[in-house]
C-alpha cells in the first residue's frame, strides 16, 4: 500500500504529521526521508502537536543532538541518522533502547542505512514544482506500520 | 581547591582540571588528541562518542598536563545534562567511581550551563549579563544572575544556527563541519550579493528560526542550475550575513529588554569570525560589553564545567552517587534553584 499526497504550505505539511500523530500507538516507529530543506523537521512537528507535546515546547531538529525526546499522549523519541558514521553507532546513541521504550520513534534520515531493514511507516517527502510546494509519499514495512498507515487513512481529513 | 571535570554529552570525549573555579591547568579534547598514542597505536580510530573508548586515557592526560594525580583532586565534576542517556552515563559513572574510589564530593553541572559561564576561565566577569549560546545543537538566549541563575529569554524553533551553517556547506558540497569552511569562504564573497530572509527578526520574541534560511539557500541554489565555485563564497557571505544579523540583532535587543550591559556569546558558533566583529560593531556602539570565551573554550570541553561545579561544591551542593543522567534537563531547573 502506498499514498501519495500534495501539500501546498508548511502548515499542510504539518497537518499530516499531526494526523499520524493523534492515532500513534506505543510501539509505532515512523521512517522520515528526504531532502535538506523539504520539509522533515515541519512533519516532525505536525507529529509531535498530534501526539501531544504543547505547543510552547519547539519541536527542533536533532540532526546535531541525534536524538530529541518529548513527553505526551506517548513518549516521542525523534532521531536524526544524518551525522551518523556508520549503522554500528545505533546502539551508542540507545536507539534500541528507544524503539522498545513504550512509544513512538520518528526517524529523520534512515534511507542513509538501508542495511537496517527497519519497520514502519515510511514517509518519502519531494519537492513539487512551485517552491512551496512537496510530494509526500507513504508506505508501510510491516503488520504494525500497515495497521498505523490504515488508521490514519481513515482519520476524518479534519487539515487542521 | 582542584577539581577534574568530565564531559560526554554528545560527539566529545573530555577531562580537564580547574583551580577555584578559575584557572584552567589542563584540558584534553579526544577528538583533538592521539589517543591512539596513548593506546601504544594498537587501538583502530576513535571516532566521535566512542567514550568508553576514549574516558580513561583522556582523563590520565588532564591529570598528567596539570602534574597531578588524583590524590591532588578535591572534587570530581560531570555533565548531568542534557544529552544522549549513553554518552552522559559514561561521563558520570567514571566520575562517580573516582569520587567514590577517592572520598572526594561529586558535582553534576548542565551543559550549557558549561558554555555559557567559560568567560570567567579567562576574564573578570559580573552579574547579571545575557548569553547567546549558540551551536550545532543549541540556539537559546538567557539571563544570567549568578552562577546556578538562569532565565530562559528565547530559543530556536527549529534547526540550531549552527546546524544552518552544516547543512549550507553540505547543500554547496564544502563538507562537514562546515561552520569553519562557510566563515572562510564568506571572507572572500560579498554578504550583499543574495538577500537571504531574517527570519522572526520582526517578531517580538526573543525566538530564533533558521531552517528558512537554509531552504532559502538551497531555492537559491537550485535557481542558479549549475552552482560553480565562484558562486560559493558569494552565497556563504550572504547566508553567513543573515544568520550573524538575526543572531546579534535578537541578542542586543535582549540585553536592552533586561537592561544589562553585558553579553556573554559561548558554543561552537561563537569561533565565528563574521559574528564576533558584527557583535563588536553593534553591541560596543550601544556601549555594551561583548565577551567571547577562547576558541578551546567554545566547542565543547571539560575545563568549562570547572566554574559551576567549584562554586557548587564551596556550597556543599554535592550530587548524591545516586544520582541519574537527565537526558532532558531545562537549564532553569539546574543549579541554585533545583
Amino acid at each position: 500500500m502506498s499514498l501519495t499526497c500534495l501539500s501546498q504550505s508548511e502548515e499542510q505539511t504539518e497537518a499530516l504529521g499531526r494526523r499520524f500523530g493523534r492515532c500513534a500507538r506505543p510501539g509505532d516507529v515512523l521512517l522520515l526521508d528526504g531532502e535538506l530543506g523539504a520539509g522533515k523537521t515541519c512533519f516532525a512537528r505536525g507529529l509531535a502537536r498530534g501526539l501531544g507535546v504543547p505547543d510552547d515546547v519547539p519541536v527542533t531538529s536533532p540532526s546535531y543532538t541525534l536524538l530529541n525526546q518529548y513527553s505526551a499522549r506517548l513518549p516521542l523519541y525523534h532521531f536524526d541518522l544524518y551525522r551518523l558514521g556508520e549503522a554500528d553507532e545505533l546502539g551508542e546513541i540507545g536507539f534500541e533502547e528507544c524503539l522498545h521504550g513504550g512509544g513512538v520513534t520518528l526517524v529523520e534520515w534512515s534511507g542513509r542505512f538501508p542495511e537496517l531493514r527497519l519497520e514502519g511507516v515510511c514517509v518519502d517527502i519531494v519537492p513539487g514544482a512551485g517552491a512551496s510546494e512537496r510530494q509526500l509519499t507513504f508506505s508501510a514495512r510491516g503488520e504494525r506500520a500497515r495497521a498505523w498507515l490504515e488508521r490514519c487513512r481513515q482519520q476524518e481529513d479534519t487539515t487542521s | 581547591m582542584k577539581v577534574l571535570c568530565i564531559e560526554s554529552s554528545c560527539d566529545e570525549t573530555a577531562a580537564a582540571v580547574v583551580r577555584n573555579g578559575r584557572e584552567v591547568l589542563s584540558s584534553v579534547v579526544a577528538s583533538q588528541v592521539d589517543i591512539h598514542a596513548l593506546y601504544g597505536g594498537v587501538v583502530p580510530e576513535i571516532a566521535s562518542r566512542r567514550h568508553l573508548d576514549a574516558i580513561m586515557p583522556v582523563i590520565e592526560q588532564a591529570l598528567e598536563q596539570a602534574g597531578m594525580t588524583l590524590d591532588d583532586i578535591n572534587g570530581v565534576a560531570a555533565t548531568r545534562g542534557p544529552g544522549l542517556v549513553g554518552a552522559l552515563l559514561v561521563g558520570l559513572c567514571t566520575a562517580k567511581a573516582l569520587a567514590w574510589g577517592r572520598g572526594v564530593p561529586l558535582v553534576g553541572v548542565h551543559h550549557i550551563e558549561g558554555h555559557i559561564l567559560a568567560p570567567f576561565l579567562e576574564t573578570e566577569l559580573d552579574f547579571p549579563y545575557v548569553a547567546l549560546a549558540v551551536s550545532g545543537g543549541h540556539t537559546h538566549l538567557y539571563r544570567v544572575d549568578g552562577i546556578g541563575r538562569y532565565r530562559l529569554l528565547g530559543q530556536t524553533l527549529d534547526d540550531a544556527a549552527g546546524e544552518a551553517f552544516d547543512k549550507v556547506a553540505k547543500l554547496l558540497g564544502l563538507g562537514y563541519p562546515g561552520g569553519a569552511v562557510i566563515d572562510r569562504l564568506a571572507g572572500q564573497g560579498n554578504p550583499e550579493a543574495v538577500r537571504f530572509p531574517r527570519p522572526m527578526l520582526k517578531r517580538d520574541n526573543l525566538n530564533f528560526s533558521f531552517s528558512g534560511i537554509k531552504t532559502a539557500v538551497m531555492n537559491h541554489v537550485k535557481s542558479l542550475g549549475d552552482v560553480v565555485p565562484e558562486h560559493h563564497a558569494d552565497i556563504a557571505a550572504s547566508f553567513q550575513a543573515a544568520v550573524v544579523e538575526v543572531l546579534t540583532r535578537k541578542t542586543v535587543a535582549a540585553a536592552e529588554e533586561e537592561r544589562v550591559d553585558r553579553i556573554v556569546v559561548a558554543g561552537g558558533v561563537a569561533c565565528n569570525s563574521g559574528l564576533r566583529r558584527a557583535f563588536a560593531t553593534l553591541a560596543e556602539a550601544r556601549g555594551i560589553r561583548v565577551v567571547f570565551p577562547s576558541p578551546a573554550l567554545c566547542g565543547d570541553n571539560a575545563a568549562m564545567l570547572g566554574v559551576a561545579a567549584d562554586a557548587y561544591l564551596r556550597h556543599g551542593r554535592h550530587a548524591s552517587l545516586e544520582c541519574n543522567a537527565l537526558p532532558v534537563w531545562s537549564l532553569e531547573e539546574a543549579g541554585f534553584q533545583e
